[in-house]
């Protein structure tokens, strides 16, 4: 199923891992670092993804961290590693959040009603951005921009499912919410995204950027 | 099925994680080959989650990994005290089957003791997993009340004493060369339970 990639997909990984697990509770500390390598990249872009910049991200990531580890006997495998492991992510960002902002600046789309069908404005042809161009920061900068200015709810559902490549089960499972809600959260951060990048509104960036005389844009 | 364009944008999303009824999927498919807009959106679409599915697109500042792995480090040690136990049991049996011991090593040259009052010791299995830190002298096990700094490095011993460290006088007794004829049962007792210097934390 789309979306379903994980860093362990293979089933020896996925043994070696719980063998990890079951090594380190047993007292063997060191072979934390080995559990949590592939990680490291996922628990800062979700700590990213949510307080939206890189000081916080770094120091909510090590918090995530080191009470993944100080909780390791807490873990008993009936989700994945990986889900355990961001979830305490997102509730460590998610704290980060509320202390310091205390329910103020809530972003303008957050006003929208959940309930409601989002209906897209912008329906110019897409211009297709190509992954290469990632390659250039204004283009991160770009895409880091627009999903900073969603609402929490739906950053959060859009992190976990579109950048954490969990399943749609998973996202539930760590944010605590129904499967639906997943659904329809996602279906706004989508459309919300997109409409933000598209060519005929906010997308006009992407036609302004400097390309070699020649050379298609993307 | 004809579907119109707000139908088809409330299940997008579903359509793009493959989560439609295949009825719904062909009425949806037949609705893009004839609609511009629709197609556009989906398009859009499809081509941001691609984007930000990207690993390169939140690239930790450099240095995260270190930074977070020293930050593990310092917090290790009180949670290790029960793998120490088994560090010492383990290499207790090293030394009984009379495998590597690292002053015994022929392709080892020891370098200057940071400390002029430094002891060499014999007999530290090359594996052992000690603790060190920048400004520190003396390598310690894990848990030892006597390591005092925050920027602690857990290293194997062979290493330690190749950047010329000295075993740490409480916690690797047992391994000092004067005391080796010492019982090594009461290590963890000099190591862990002493209240003389307790951890500057």
């Amino acid at each position: 199923m789309p979306g379903e990639t994980t860093s362990l997909e293979n089933p020896a990984d996925r043994l070696n891992e719980e063998m990890l697990i079951r090594r380190i509770r047993d007292g063997e500390s060191s072979l934390f670092y080995q559990l949590i390598q592939p990680y490291e990249r996922r628990v800062y872009s979700a700590a990213f993804a949510i307080v939206r910049n890189e000081a916080d991200a770094e120091d909510v990531a090590q918090e995530a961290v080191l009470k993944a580890f100080k909780h390791i006997r807490q873990f008993r495998g009936e989700a994945r590693f990986s889900t355990w492991l961001i979830q305490i992510t997102v509730n460590e960002a998610r704290m980060r959040k509320r202390k310091e902002h205390a329910g103020i600046m809530q972003p303008m789309v957050d006003l929208q009603d959940e309930a409601g069908n989002y209906t897209p404005r912008d329906f110019a042809d897409w211009r297709e951005i190509p992954s290469e161009t990632l390659e250039r920061s204004e283009v991160r900068q770009k895409l880091v921009e627009a999903l900073a200015s969603l609402g929490e709810k739906y950053r959060e559902v859009f992190v976990l499912r579109d950048i954490q490549h969990m399943s749609i089960e998973e996202t539930a499972r760590a944010l605590e919410i129904s499967t639906a809600s997943v659904k329809t959260r996602l279906l706004r951060a989508r459309l919300m995204l997109r409409d933000l990048l598209a060519p005929g509104l906010g997308g006009n960036w992407s036609s302004k950027l400097s390309f070699a005389k020649g050379t298609k844009p993307w | 099925m004809v579907m119109m364009c707000e139908q088809v944008w409330s299940e997008i999303s579903n359509y793009l994680d493959g989560e439609v009824s295949p009825d719904l999927r062909a009425a949806m498919e037949e609705h893009f080959r004839g609609c511009q807009k629709c197609s556009a959106v989906l398009d859009g679409t499809r081509n941001l989650i691609g984007l930000y599915g990207e690993e390169r697109m939140f690239e930790p500042p450099p240095g995260f990994s270190r930074r977070l792995h020293r930050r593990l480090e310092e917090n290790m040690p009180r949670q290790r005290a029960t793998a120490f136990g088994w560090m010492v049991a383990a290499a207790a049996a090293v030394l009984v089957v009379g495998s590597f011991e690292i002053a015994d090593s022929s392709s080892f040259v020891r370098p200057p003791f940071r400390s002029q009052l430094a002891q060499p010791a014999t007999g530290v299995p090359a594996d052992l997993m000690v603790v060190v830190s920048e400004d520190g002298k003396t390598f310690h096990a894990a848990g030892c009340r006597f390591i005092h700094d925050k920027a602690l490095r857990t290293i194997p011993a062979s290493e330690a004493l190749r950047e010329g460290y000295a075993p740490c006088v409480r916690c690797m007794r047992k391994y000092l060369s004067e005391n080796a004829g010492l019982d090594a049962d009461d290590d963890n007792d000099e190591a862990f339970a002493s209240s003389e210097k307790p951890r500057a934390k």
